[in-house]
């Protein structure tokens, strides 16, 4: 394991109140492996993430990071660990081969070894070409690659992301998607955070979500959906939701109904229904709702999505949370 | 020794950072010479008048108090480059590698003091250039010292500052508050000597006083003078207090 942590906590004091940003986080991740830390903004990710990293000090639980103790050694994870923030962590002024040099000095390494080294990273993030301009000219995805080349200067042995493609446009999105992947398959394994569902179900091995500074649910993303229901089947009604809804609820091969609030602007309200079988579900449910007199605005069947996982573990939407 | 290394290396990039934006270097020179132009001029009749705290000679008495509130501002002021790394993520990525914290402070502060420094001998140079101030070379090195223990000191509030606050906004007035009546107090404009007793009272409280004074008359070969000792003495343990507090600040600092 390169992360285990027990009841892990963070209390925030702000003008007298205390707030809990994480509230007793138990989490482990494996050598080699991108985990993902899924959840909406303010949830307690980068808390959790500051934590881990050495940044911030845990105020209760026990946290062991590459073999070190957190609260111990934190000097001994630091050699072990990168860490690319959310706002990066270069500025103006200075090269990107000046910062990078300057990366592998600060873990240690001669000034010899440092430059052979970033010249090794500037090739492998496809910098070389703007190496020797300043920061302050860099595009918002080489930047980025920047960002990253420097948070594995040293070869760290797992590497924290925060948010690693918020504010991208797309192109520069799976580029990073690209990266990930290509550091996974050196053998870091990587750390990450993201409110992003997308990003989640494609570039993790494993995730957890996380709302109100606790854990959620944990697993891969194929087996959360699988904990939902096999399929989800999408009915807009247009009036007598509630009704609508016990109908739904009385069939048996229906394991479980979330009924959404109307649309303030058609009026139609949105029940999930979760099935086994998503396709033979189908004709019984217009069967029930046509000999009840109730006909449907709209009908939709999808495999569940990690969205699902969170409607279903938390009663809210992730997507509406943007 | 990790520390000395670290600290060259913190160093060395800030100062790489001060030589490419060199704009910085030159503005923080122009106040003292408007000073030293515009306002310097005025003190002349004071020579030879019998003036408290002109003994030394108008000029002898003006222009260390110049260097000292050059290096007082400058210093305190750095704060703000910080504010711009805080944010940018820069702090907080050294944070994460095994840097050393005090260094990391260190680094930040020498470089603010070597700038000073410069800054200090080129405005020397100028005021010599006038024609008015008579230079005496040995003092004006040992000078350099007190300048030196005044520029670190605010550098290490300053950064210490800038990490409580975190805002640009909320650090100018900060600044200003704290160090205008630091300035007034101090006997850079006028000796404190022509003061009235109760203000002389309020100034020997204040540190940057004894730092004028002792610049004084180190600039004009007073070397046994008994501000000499105190200020060093003064300066030394509250610099020695504020870089402890400002490096704490760093170790912990939640960017």
């Amino acid at each position: 394991m390169l992360i285990e942590t027990r009841g892990l906590k963070k209390t925030f004091k702000s003008r007298g109140k205390e707030v809990e940003a994480v509230r007793g986080v138990d989490l482990a991740v494996k050598e080699g492996e991108v985990f993902g830390l899924l959840g909406p903004n303010g949830a307690g990710k980068t808390t959790t993430m500051r934590m881990l990293s050495t940044l911030i000090e845990p105020t209760e639980g026990h946290a062991v990071v590459c073999g070190h103790d957190l609260a111990r050694a934190a000097g001994r994870v630091r050699r072990d660990i990168g860490y690319v923030g959310q706002a990066g962590g270069t500025w103006g002024e200075v090269t990107a081969r000046e910062e990078l040099v300057m990366q592998g000095r600060l873990y240690g390494m001669s000034k010899k070894r440092a430059q052979a080294r970033a010249a090794e990273v500037l090739e492998s993030f496809q910098l070389g070409e703007y190496a020797d301009r300043n920061v302050k000219t860099y595009s918002g995805g080489q930047k980025r690659r920047l960002d990253i080349a420097l948070g594995i200067m040293h070869e760290p042995k797992l590497l924290f992301l925060d948010e690693p493609t918020t504010g991208l446009d797309p192109q520069s999105r799976a580029h990073m998607w690209d990266e990930v992947r290509g550091l996974r398959e050196r053998g870091t394994a990587i750390f990450l955070t993201t409110h992003y569902l997308d990003e989640a179900d494609a570039l993790c091995d494993r995730l957890a979500i996380i709302d109100h500074g606790e854990i959620v649910a944990e697993g891969t993303p194929n087996e959360l959906k699988k904990e939902v229901a096999g399929d989800v089947v999408a009915v807009g009604v247009p009036e007598r939701a509630s009704e609508a809804r016990d109908l739904f609820a009385a069939k048996d091969f229906v394991r479980e109904v979330e009924a959404g609030e109307p649309d303030p602007a058609t009026g139609i309200a949105v029940l999930r229904l979760y099935v086994d079988d998503g396709a033979s579900a189908l004709p019984e449910l217009l069967r029930a709702l046509d000999a009840a007199d109730l006909s449907p605005a709209s009908i939709e069947l999808h495999r569940p999505s990690l969205d699902d996982v969170f409607l279903k573990q938390t009663g809210r939407s992730l997507r509406e949370e943007k | 020794m990790k520390i000395v290394r670290d600290t060259w290396l913190v160093y060395s990039r800030a100062m790489k950072l001060n030589l490419k934006q060199p704009v910085w270097l030159i503005v923080m020179l122009v106040q003292p010479i408007y000073f030293l132009f515009l306002f310097a001029p005025l003190l002349d009749p004071m020579e030879g008048a019998g003036v408290p705290g002109f003994e030394n000679g108008a000029m002898e008495t003006f222009v260390p108090g110049l260097i000292i509130m050059m290096a007082l501002f400058g210093s305190a002021f750095v704060g703000f480059g910080l504010i711009a790394e805080l944010r940018q993520g820069v702090i907080e990525r050294m944070r994460v590698t095994p840097v050393s914290r005090v260094a990391l402070m260190l680094g930040r502060t020498l470089s603010t003091v070597t700038t000073t420094v410069f800054q200090s001998l080129a405005l020397v140079l100028l005021a010599a250039l006038t024609g008015k101030l008579d230079v005496y070379w040995p003092g004006v090195f040992l000078m350099l010292l007190i300048v030196m223990l005044t520029a670190f000191m605010l550098a290490a509030v300053s950064l210490g500052l800038a990490i409580i606050l975190k805002s640009e906004d909320a650090m100018a007035p900060t600044i200003n508050t704290l160090v205008q009546p630091i300035m007034l107090i101090s006997g850079i404009m006028l000796p404190m000597a022509m003061a009235p007793t109760w203000l002389q009272s309020v100034a020997d409280f204040n540190p940057f006083y004894y730092a004028v004074q002792a610049s004084r008359d180190l600039f004009a070969g007073n070397l046994d003078s008994d501000f000499v000792w105190q200020a060093t003495a003064i300066l030394g343990v509250l610099t020695v207090l504020l870089v402890w507090w400002a490096t704490r600040k760093f170790a912990r600092a939640v960017a």
